[in-house]
């Protein structure tokens, strides 16, 4: 596998448009971890996603949502975030918002539930942003929907 | 559970529980259209949530195309395109402060 260092990439993508502090990654030695110790079939998941349902908000604004699961657009707005553009398309929901997939996992009985909402979490240039107020508004997000687990599915 | 495109940006983070696929940007649970590639992406996702015992990591052996020829186009900085880079950032930078002067940005 030859994986692309995105890193490498943004850095002289940037660079060549004339910003010149380098982005500073996110990085943790520590990476927080709790066993998923209840069966799949009685459990409650939901989604968390990148990609944004206006494109009228400029993304410097946007904040964490949560959006009830019925108004998921079938074509998301994300033209203003970055995607390879060149290479393929985004007209298939079903390839980065899981929400047919996990319907049908509820249906089947391998999951016990999907939350009534799914998350949005704003592409942000401040790690500060993302860490004091988006990632725990998600979580009490998923607290007030009682959910057992997320899937995180940024694009 | 994290399912993404970018090894380096996910693995420097640093996440609980993460499936990787080598695919473009912008579909990272599979093809467009092509539902048994994501499904397998999400089975592999369910797997690894029930099953990790510590931070893990899952690769599937998915690939966009028989060839790279796609990994070599993505943000790539070259002669043709490097004028009109300086000047996206320029308007970038305007467009920024704009939004800023506007009071459209968070504190």
């Amino acid at each position: 596998m030859s994986y692309i260092s995105y890193m490498d990439r943004t850095r002289e993508f940037y660079a060549a448009q004339g910003f010149d502090v380098a982005y500073e990654w996110a990085h943790h030695d520590d990476v927080p971890f709790t066993a998923f110790t209840q069966r799949l079939s009685d459990a409650r998941v939901g989604i968390v996603t990148t990609v944004y349902m206006d494109q009228e908000t400029p993304m410097m604004a946007r904040q964490a949502e949560a959006v009830p699961v019925e108004q998921a657009p079938t074509h998301f707005l994300n033209d203003d975030l970055s995607w390879d553009k060149e290479t393929t398309h985004m007209a298939d929901r079903r390839s980065y918002f899981p929400l047919e997939y996990l319907r049908a996992c509820v249906t089947e009985g391998r999951l016990g539930s999907l939350s009534p909402r799914f998350y949005f979490a704003p592409t942000q240039y401040s790690q500060r942003l993302t860490i004091e107020q988006d990632a725990p508004a998600i979580v009490q997000f998923a607290r007030e929907d009682t959910l057992d687990a997320v899937i995180l599915v940024p694009i | 559970m994290v399912i993404g495109t970018a090894w380096d940006i996910v693995t420097h983070c640093g996440v609980p529980r993460f499936v990787y696929n080598d695919l473009p940007l912008g579909n990272p649970l599979g093809r467009p259209w092509d539902l048994n590639m994501q499904s397998q992406t999400l089975d592999a996702a369910l797997s690894l949530l029930v099953d990790a015992k510590s931070p893990a990591v899952d690769t599937t052996r998915h690939a966009w195309s028989t060839d790279e020829q796609w990994k070599s186009t993505y943000m790539a900085v070259n002669d043709e395109n490097r004028e009109s880079l300086r000047e996206r950032g320029e308007e970038n930078r305007r467009q920024r402060m704009a939004d800023k002067a506007a009071g459209l940005k968070r504190d």
